[in-house]
């Protein structure tokens, strides 16, 4: 199952060259941009392991793309994720955010289900991949 | 005006028939005119007294990007050039005017896609405890990325009489990115001639590396001399007949003196010219000051200097 979240949830994962453009785009918006992965691809897994600290003050994308290509070297089969910080104030948020790696094998989630007091029905999903302990995923 | 729309189509047909026979032909004059080479040249030459190597050495990276960039629609290809390059000369030759000025050129000429300067020096780069040097360095080359990264006093990069010194380290990321992402950015390293010479000695990777060794030489006294016009002109003052040629003597006889350190201390002459010319204002309570004696710099403005003096005898020191 394709693991999709994001700005680009809904379009296939970007070439190099896309996601260079995306990069150079947030810049001359003047975003930072940070890199972020996990193997743990939970849709309530908010908080990724950041890659080295947001890149503020860049003014071109090839530092974020030496930087990605180091990041995919290190963790050739988790999640990578590619942010962009706004740091206006007011707004001092996430502007953008995509995938820009996946691992080969996406086993997705399992439903299971809960009895519940009152014969209540509860749901949960489990990734497969998180049977295996951290590290040792994918 | 209507067209005959059917004539048209014909007479650019005929225009642009090629000869099967004719040698495929660039316009060198419309490559030059769409990029602002000859501009960025021309006021290279406007702003920048002497340097005759350091205009030549430019004049020909320039030429060799455009012919690139001929080159390029012939489907020639020959990678990127290398313009890494080390600036080597006395105190107050230019090293870091022409480094600033650098970018922009490098920029006009499509090299480089951004342009813009990131100056550092040895702390920006060296970290103070271990593993601490390795992202700081990092850190500022991503910064350079698409830019011109300079690196001023260079040769403190590397302290030989510190075995455990952090230098090496930042020095060999710098190497590694010089020769890896040479399209990304151009490093300018920066210092004085003999200091370079033994920081390159006992970095022989990082002088091969580098493909343009430009050297400073030291100013003419006419060239000095126009410097200062010049940053007279910048800062809206102006010399009269008389101070002018004072400023000739004073700098014939400041050269001579020791710690010179050429257009530097001619801006520095004419800041303390400055002083005294406000303070002359100030004293003489003039009623009203026309502009013209706001902008004139008269011969005592500059004679009061202890230059003066001290070639009357006695001992020599910056004044």
């Amino acid at each position: 199952m394709r693991l999709t979240q994001g700005t680009f949830s809904f379009l296939p994962d970007l070439s190099d060259e896309q996601i260079r453009a995306q990069i150079e785009y947030c810049l001359t918006n003047g975003w930072a941009v940070s890199l972020e992965h996990t193997d743990d691809p939970h849709p309530r897994n908010t908080y990724w392991e950041m890659y080295g600290n947001p890149m503020f003050d860049l003014k071109d994308a090839a530092g974020i793309m030496a930087e990605l290509q180091a990041c995919r070297k290190t963790f050739p089969r988790h999640y990578i994720k590619l942010n962009a910080f706004d740091s206006t104030r007011g707004v001092e948020s996430l502007r953008l955010s995509f995938i820009a790696q996946r691992p080969a094998q996406e086993p997705g989630f399992m439903l299971l289900r809960e009895e519940s007091k009152g014969r209540t029905q509860r749901y949960t999903l489990r990734a497969y991949a998180t049977d295996r302990p951290e590290g040792q995923r994918y | 005006m209507i067209q005959p729309y059917f004539q048209a189509p014909e007479a650019e047909d005929a225009k642009q028939a090629p000869d099967p026979h004719a040698e495929p032909s660039v316009e060198i004059e419309a490559v030059l005119r769409e990029s602002r080479v000859e501009e960025v040249l021309e006021r290279l030459e406007r702003e920048l007294v002497g340097l005759r190597p350091v205009k030549t050495r430019i004049k020909e990276i320039a030429a060799l990007l455009l012919v690139d960039k001929l080159r390029r629609q012939f489907g020639l290809n020959a990678g990127p050039p290398s313009l890494h390059m080390c600036f080597t000369g006395n105190p107050g030759t230019g090293k870091t005017t022409v480094a600033l000025r650098m970018a922009e050129i490098l920029h006009a000429l499509g090299y480089s896609r951004k342009g813009h300067l990131v100056a550092v020096t040895r702390d920006d780069l060296v970290g103070q405890y271990i593993g601490h040097t390795a992202p700081k360095t990092r850190e500022v080359l991503k910064r350079a990325m698409g830019g011109v990264l300079f690196i001023d006093e260079a040769y403190y990069l590397y302290k030989p009489e510190n075995e455990r010194d952090y230098g090496q380290e930042a020095i060999e990321i710098l190497l590694q990115v010089m020769e890896n992402q040479r399209d990304d950015l151009v490093v300018i390293l920066a210092g004085y001639k003999d200091r370079m010479q033994r920081f390159f000695e006992s970095n022989p990777g990082m002088s091969s590396r580098i493909a343009h060794h430009i050297d400073f030489p030291d100013y003419a006294e006419d060239e000095l001399l126009a410097i200062a016009e010049l940053m007279l002109t910048e800062m809206q003052y102006r010399l009269d007949e008389k101070a002018k040629r004072t400023l000739v003597e004073y700098i014939a006889l400041r050269r001579q003196q020791p710690h010179f350190a050429n257009a530097r201390s001619i801006r520095n002459a004419l800041d303390r010219a400055r002083l005294r010319h406000a303070n002359r204002l100030f004293a003489s309570r003039k009623g009203a000051l026309t502009r013209e004696d706001l902008i004139t710099i008269a011969a005592e403005d500059i004679r009061a200097s202890r230059v003066f003096q001290n070639a009357r005898g006695g001992k020599s020191h910056e004044a």
